[in-house]
């Protein structure tokens, strides 16, 4: 089954350019015919000359950054865009979330739903779409919301992922909490999942793990799209019957989003490091899953740096809260393993009722995928899918400065100029106050 | 791509204008390097076959033939216009593209406003809109005039508001030299606040730029260059007064100073004409730096100034760039915006940067910089991967700040001197269209900007608790 993949704004289109490349390159690069040709068919379509065809529709207000992607792919030689798959305009959406939202995105509604719906139609069998995009300009969020808006229309019982990239906390676009806040409010209400990726972690991780010293867009950009990968690439679950599964989106969907309160999704990957480090290192499962168990439970997204203070709460001792204790409660967690050995791996630290909230059985809330393929030059790797406390603090502050700056107005002019009222903000604000108060109770 | 449109009015607009025009093709020329007319070029030019008839604009792609300026010059006196069609930059204007009178508005900001204003409406509008039709994607005016004389003053802000009628969607960046507290016009504290006036109601954003500070930053420049150390000369086309490359070869009194406002506009542009890792279009910057209506008056500064001929140590160097931005003689008013108060900020990067420099030096800078409550985390970046001539990397700060409160109470203080002896103001009452009333409501929209800003440089220093949030029952 296929997926196809909608790139959304500056962002967007420059993960979705890394994500194929970052798959492609995973599925060449080994000699495991199964694992490529079903990582194959999931993200590509053959053309007329056999060359790959990255099954993904390109979709931003301005023409630079899709040509750049474009050209890109088309000189890695590997893989390519399709001819007839992207759609751009000349002018962007200047970071306003309405102009995306009520002006680019209903004008341009036909072209787009067309453009996704031929790419559907390449597909024998379609998996699902995922989105791709960020919450804190104008088209990726803006035409990005609407743009879901309409495939829930058009495609009513296809699962929709939603990757979100959450801007740095100061310093890209100053508005950015307010689109931020609107895109959430509004994708909670449309999509089966959301994977949120923040530039802040990942900025962290290229500096600490991969010791890269002079960090671009391009870097963060490359280990989204490697994270992102080692969810979507193929595995083995439970439901496949020892064969790749055939529903990566089906699957993660059900096993992480049980409940329409709780749909944001962390991920966090073990190990991450420079390229050349990897041949001179060895890895352990019980060393890997011992760490990534305690930077689940403490809430770090790299094994640099854990706090290996935080322990489970013990019956006897309720911690309620953010302050009270430093503990992440899972509602959910998918683990992926992939690499050697891994069907010996020991993965019962994360079937502990102590990670769970109370209503939810760990059996039912832990799920795992295997594969014997090694990810990306690493022969052992796990990645963790979390739907838990982990996006709680972020998200609060994120609504916390935009209501600071509603209370002020500050910059509602902007919005009301597209068409985006003091009332609609407020009808988004209550909706993540809701998410939030959902998410501090799971504890 | 987005084309953009200049409209210089009067005499400072066109000679800043003809400045803008020269370093725009000198910065083009060294980055396109094969004579096509590409994307970035169309962003400010036309290119013209001249061998056909029709005159007909070629495609994007061809190569270069011949030129033309987006453009819209007004005057209503000869001389600079005139002087332009003689020197080396008259093939990229079309006498179409040109509006003169030869009488002059005389200082005042009535005659430019409403005599020249209403004769030459129409003429100016047809102008306006021929320009328009040629542009593929018309995303912005970019308005130059000076405040202080007649013409600049009165007819461009009458043009400006010709533009939000004519074209309420296309943004409006007007840059505005304002005139030194020693200026020779008598009457330019009248003309500079009658045009505050129209700025503050019709602008999109205002870029104030101070004829005192221009003469600041050229002596800087200037002494640096004498007394640099053996090594440390500065390199000949990289400052930002040089004109260096460029087809003007006599340099003429004020070149040196309109050079730094015309490498404001390209700098300001060069996200929108150039690729980056972080683009900032021009439509952003209203969008991300004017959190009200009124207080669009965006504080610029350029840095670095010039770059020395031995370059070491380039971390430090750009470390010092990022610095400088907010140092007080980098800023293009008198200003000092560390001691006031930030509602926003632009930093707007070309050159070999990338976004952990940009972390880095937020992060550096962060603490010395007070901002609103509501907004301590007001920066927006653009990373454009294409330097200006002669740079290996180059920064743009816009902010919005309360540091611009000074200047126009000073403006205030001159024009109520003026005012309450009733000076000179006959010469305006007696301008058909001009009545009492705009000098009081002038007066009194720029009173109430001041205390807008003033409202807002009270909160400064006070740690303002969040705001209760909603609470949600169960």
């Amino acid at each position: 089954m296929s997926v196809v993949t909608v790139q959304l704004g500056q962002c967007g289109n420059q993960v979705g350019h890394e994500l194929f490349d970052a798959v492609c390159g995973d599925a060449q690069d080994g000699q495991r015919k199964t694992y490529s040709s079903v990582s194959c068919e999931r993200f590509f379509r053959p053309n007329t000359r056999g060359d790959p065809v990255a099954r993904a529709v390109l979709i931003d207000m301005e023409t630079k950054v899709i040509n750049q992607s474009i050209t890109k792919a088309a000189k890695s030689g590997r893989w390519r865009y399709g001819d007839k798959s992207s759609f751009s305009q000349k002018q962007g959406s200047g970071n306003n979330w309405a102009n995306g939202y009520c002006v680019h995105g209903p004008r341009h509604r036909e072209v787009v739903e067309d453009l996704v719906r031929r790419e559907v139609e390449h597909c024998d069998r379609l998996a699902g779409l995922v989105a791709v995009m960020s919450v804190a300009g104008g088209t990726g969020s803006g035409v990005g919301t609407y743009v879901t808006q309409c495939l829930r229309d058009v495609f009513p019982k296809s699962f929709i992922l939603n990757h979100l990239t959450w801007p740095y906390g100061t310093g890209e676009v100053i508005v950015q909490n307010y689109n931020s806040v609107l895109t959430l409010a509004h994708l909670y209400q449309l999509s089966d999942g959301i994977l949120v990726h923040e530039n802040d972690t990942v900025h962290r991780i290229c500096s600490h793990l991969l010791k890269i010293k002079n960090i671009s867009f391009s870097d963060i950009n490359r280990v989204i799209a490697h994270q992102l990968g080692s969810v979507l690439q193929p595995a083995l679950t439970a439901d496949s019957h020892g064969l790749y599964s055939r529903n990566p989106l089906g699957e993660l969907v059900s096993a992480l989003a049980c409940h329409p309160e709780y749909k944001l999704l962390s991920v966090s990957t073990i190990p991450q490091m420079p390229t050349s480090s990897i041949a001179y290192s060895t890895f352990s499962w019980p060393g890997l899953l011992k760490h990534l168990r305690q930077m689940l439970i403490s809430n770090s997204k790299m094994e640099e740096g854990i706090d290996w203070q935080v322990r489970p709460p013990t019956g006897s001792e309720p911690t309620r809260g953010l302050t009270g204790s430093n503990f992440n409660t899972s509602l959910a967690n998918l683990l992926i393993l992939r690499g050697k050995d891994v069907y010996s791996a020991e993965t019962g630290g994360f079937v502990d009722p102590a990670l769970y909230t109370s209503w939810l059985l760990p059996e039912e809330a832990f799920t795992l995928w295997k594969s014997p393929v090694p990810f990306n030059r690493y022969e052992k790797a796990a990645t963790l899918v979390s739907n838990s406390q982990a996006l709680l603090r972020p998200l609060d502050d994120m609504v916390r400065k935009a209501w600071n700056m509603f209370a002020s107005r500050a910059y509602l002019h902007q919005y009301a100029k597209f068409g985006i009222s003091e009332e609609d903000f407020l009808v988004s604000f209550t909706c993540l106050e809701q998410v939030i108060s959902s998410y501090r109770e799971l504890s | 791509m987005t084309q953009s449109v200049v409209v210089q009015v009067g005499q400072c607009g066109n000679q800043v204008g003809c400045r803008f025009w020269d370093l725009a093709l000198r910065e083009h020329a060294h980055v396109n390097k094969k004579g096509i007319y590409d994307e970035a070029l169309s962003s400010f030019f036309r290119n013209v076959d001249s061998r056909k008839s029709s005159g007909r604009a070629c495609d994007v792609g061809g190569r270069i033939q011949h030129l033309k300026a987006r453009a819209v010059l007004v005057d209503m006196e000869e001389g600079v216009v005139n002087e332009i069609l003689q020197g080396p930059l008259r093939e990229v204007f079309d006498s179409t593209q040109l509006l003169t009178d030869v009488s002059g508005s005389g200082n005042n900001w009535a005659v430019g406003h409403m005599t020249y204003g209403s004769a030459y409406r129409d003429q100016i509008v047809d102008k306006l809109r021929k320009t328009a039709e040629q542009c593929d994607c018309l995303q912005c005016f970019f308005l130059i005039h000076s405040m202080g004389g007649g013409t600049g003053s009165g007819l461009g802000t009458r043009v400006l508001s010709l533009l939000e009628e004519e074209f309420p969607e296309v943004c409006r960046i007007v840059t505005s030299v304002y005139p030194s507290v020693e200026d020779d016009v008598v009457t330019s504290p009248y003309n500079s606040v009658l045009a505050m006036r129209e700025l503050t109601e019709h602008a999109d954003c205002v870029l104030p730029v101070e004829n005192q500070s221009l003469v600041d930053i050229m002596n800087k420049i200037r002494h640096m260059s004498h007394c640099g150390k053996a090594g440390s000369m500065i390199n000949r086309d990289s400052a930002i007064i040089s004109g260096q490359g460029g087809l003007n070869r006599a340099e003429k009194p004020f070149d040196a100073m309109n050079n730094i406002v015309a490498n404001l506009l390209l700098n300001i542009t060069s996200s929108a004409r150039f690729e980056g890792s972080l683009n900032m279009d021009l439509n952003e910057i209203a969008m991300n730096l004017v959190p009200f209506p009124r207080l669009h008056y965006l504080v610029p500064s350029l840095t670095p100034l010039y770059t020395l001929s031995d370059f070491s140590i380039p971390t430090r160097r750009l470390d010092q760039m990022f610095s400088d931005a907010f140092s007080k003689d980098h800023q293009l008013i008198q200003a000092d915006p560390k001691h006031s108060l930030y509602l926003a900020c632009a930093l707007m990067v070309r050159g070999h940067v990338q976004v952990s420099d940009l972390r880095r030096n937020i992060e550096r800078l962060k603490p010395s910089l007070p901002f609103v409550s509501w907004n301590q985390e007001g920066w927006k970046t653009g990373l454009c991967s294409v330097p200006p001539v002669g740079h290996s990397h180059s920064l743009l700060a816009l902010a919005n700040n309360t540091c611009v409160k000074p200047t126009f109470m000073e403006l205030k203080k001159r024009f109520t001197r003026l005012y309450r002896k009733k000076a000179h103001l006959h010469h305006y009452l007696h301008v058909d269209g001009m009545e009492k009333s705009c000098f009081t409501e002038a007066l009194a929209s720029l009173t109430s900007l001041i205390e807008e800003y003033h409202d807002l440089d009270c909160t400064k220093g006070k740690l303002s608790p969040d705001v209760p949030r909603l609470t949600i029952t169960r």
